[in-house]
């Protein structure tokens, strides 16, 4: 299918785009405008491979509940003084040899475990209904995982509610 | 180009571009006279007339409106951040615009059919905050920066309570669908065959404050109050991106009642869809229509000015025809090869979602000319403490309820869900009752 090879392109372009200038804007509003980019490209992918769930869970979660609170923040911290620093740190020379190390490891791994690199098939069959299906799994063979992820959470939450409580 | 012109020659792949089409076209006119209604109904309220000197009875008053806002003078502040300053409105009408792509209007009248069509009418709703953050932030004053903070505040809390209330009408109907939440709540066969406002009362109240909160109505249109923060993120804004955030509220506001409609109030549905005995309320939308047109032509005679009169007429003839138009399938006419009764739930099914689309409008008006305005504290108490856990029990509640049923077979299995929002009352007693007696906030942070 050509239109999803040229969408997925754009949607990746975006993502890409939009994950450098979070990095590079000078500005940390900015910076969270390019990151909702960022996301609302993600969720597209997602889309494109018939994760309608995960789109949509995406798009609720990161972009209208942590990317508003990120904002929320950066507003309430005064931020000029960073705006006015320096924001990369130019040693430019290391950077470059531990890039061309990572780089370089890729195909070194790639050869001595002598695997194939194998894309995955040409295209995912719709797997049907998956919000229902994510249901399943999440709450019968990851029901474990998903429990602990929960109580890391909510210690977590408490924790910071604990903390914001004693500056106040 | 052939393939792509094959494409949209089939029905189901044209009618969302018209429906489209029609959306884009018809919402900011409706925003208008939403506004009039408002306007009207405030001015009801208050023992006043209202607008009434463009058009009779102000009835062209949205158009001079939207005219005078065309050609304000548009300024942009100094010293604000001039690419998000333009960007915010945008992303204000957008966000509210896009939510309408998965709403179904009535059985035939939505853009898009999808199995996740609440998560993302939620979703993109979500994002109108961010034309109300960056509004604030880019205009660079401090009281649009303050409404934004208390706009981001809001919408994030009450964003919990209403998807929590709306979890409610999603076990009831067992699906994110929204076209099948609406046939659940009209066929015995598919669902309940009951609206379900009768029986999650708790999850719809809880869901109607909620909106309202997101919506930023008074009482709780704390980003912008006027008396305190000027006109809050708007303040900055004029002319024409100003009457976009307005365009921006009221879509938003539309979305949302839709959503109460589709959720808890039966969508497209006639009242007692499924009752044989009660098909005479199908004569009720050309009667009222009809009465509305009929009504206009006797105020026609007491215009004191032949071009008001004009006007007057216009209306009356634009309502007569809507009768016409929802009188046809009653009437087994035939229209060339097209048998008109066919088209009964169509045409029909959109005067009853606007009507409670309408209901849903006005109930918001009456309580934003009822209630004062809350301070933001006692508002974020209202939604962390009161709205949340009752909405959190409301779902243990029903789903508990609606497992006892499937596993406890015995008829319809209403008892349970009475039972549901029996306990969930009770909770919401207890943390009213805690609620009161917490001593009130004694940090009301200072920066809002």
């Amino acid at each position: 299918m050509l239109l999803d090879q040229i969408i997925f392109f754009i949607f990746a372009a975006i993502a890409l785009a939009g994950a450098v200038l979070v990095v590079t804007s000078r500005n940390a509003v900015h910076s969270a405008i390019w990151l909702i980019t960022t996301l609302l490209a993600t969720a597209g992918i997602y889309l494109l491979l018939k994760a309608e769930f995960l789109f949509a869970v995406q798009i609720i979660l990161y972009v209208g509940g942590i990317v508003v609170l990120f904002i929320f923040v950066i507003m309430l911290v005064n931020l000029d003084v960073a705006v006015r620093q320096i924001q990369f740190n130019r040693q430019t020379s290391v950077a470059l040899i531990l890039a061309l190390a990572v780089g370089g490891m890729l195909p070194v791994a790639h050869y001595f475990l002598g695997r194939q690199i194998e894309l995955p098939p040409e295209r995912v069959a719709p797997v049907g209904p998956n919000t229902e299906q994510v249901g399943q799994v999440l709450f019968s063979q990851y029901m474990v995982p998903f429990e602990i992820a929960s109580v890391l959470l909510l210690v977590a939450m408490i924790g910071a509610v604990v903390m914001a409580k004693r500056r106040v | 180009m052939d393939a792509l012109l094959q494409y949209y020659s089939q029905p189901q792949h044209y009618l969302p571009l018209i429906f489209i089409l029609v959306i884009v076209a018809v919402l900011p006119l409706l925003a208008g006279y939403v506004v009039l209604m408002e306007r009207k109904i405030m001015a009801d309220m208050q023992a006043r007339l209202g607008p009434m000197r463009v058009g009779p009875h102000g009835l062209l008053q949205p158009l001079a409106d939207a005219l005078k806002l065309l050609i304000k003078e548009d300024i942009i502040p100094e010293e604000a951040d001039k690419i998000v300053f333009l960007l915010a409105p945008l992303i204000s009408v957008t966000a509210a615009m896009t939510a309408y792509a998965a709403i179904p209007f009535g059985p035939g009248f939505q853009i898009a059919e999808m199995n996740i069509g609440l998560l993302f009418v939620l979703a993109i709703s979500s994002m109108g905050v961010f034309g109300i953050v960056l509004a604030g932030w880019a205009s660079n004053n401090h009281y649009s920066l303050l409404g934004a903070l208390r706009g981001a505040a809001q919408v994030v809390s009450y964003e919990v309570a209403a998807g929590l209330a709306v979890v409610a009408a999603v076990l009831l109907a067992g699906t994110l669908s929204t076209r099948q939440m609406v046939l659940a709540q009209i066929d015995p066969a598919s669902g309940t065959g009951v609206w379900f406002v009768f029986l999650a009362p708790v999850a719809f109240f809880i869901f109607v404050v909620a909106s309202v909160a997101e919506t930023n109505r008074a009482p709780f249109d704390l980003p912008e109050a006027e008396s305190e923060l000027v006109a809050g993120y708007m303040t900055e804004y004029s002319g024409f991106r100003w009457s976009i955030f307005f365009l921006a509220e009221y879509a938003a506001m539309i979305v949302v009642a839709s959503l109460g409609t589709i959720l808890f109030l039966g969508g497209w549905a006639r009242p007692f869809a499924a009752t044989p005995v009660f098909d005479f309320l199908d004569y009720a939308p050309p009667v009222l229509l009809g009465g509305a047109g009929l009504y206009c032509l006797y105020r026609l005679l007491k215009q004191p000015a032949l071009w008001q009169k004009v006007v007057m007429l216009i209306f009356a003839g634009i309502l007569l025809l809507l009768a016409g138009a929802v009188a046809l399938p009653l009437t087994g006419a035939q229209l060339g090869a097209v048998h008109v009764a066919d088209w009964k739930p169509a045409i029909h099914g959109g005067f009853w979602f606007v009507c409670k689309v309408a209901a849903y409008i006005y109930f918001f008006m009456w309580i934003r000319f009822t209630f004062p305005r809350y301070r933001f504290d006692q508002l974020m108490r209202l939604g962390w403490h009161f709205l949340i856990p009752v909405a959190l029990v409301n779902v243990f509640a029903m789903g508990a309820a609606l497992i006892l049923r499937s596993r406890l077979a015995g008829g319809w299995g209403l008892e349970w869900v009475v039972a549901a929002n029996l306990v969930t009352l009770l909770f919401a007693g207890l943390f009213a009752w805690l609620a009161e007696k917490r001593p009130a906030a004694q940090a009301v942070e200072s920066e809002y």
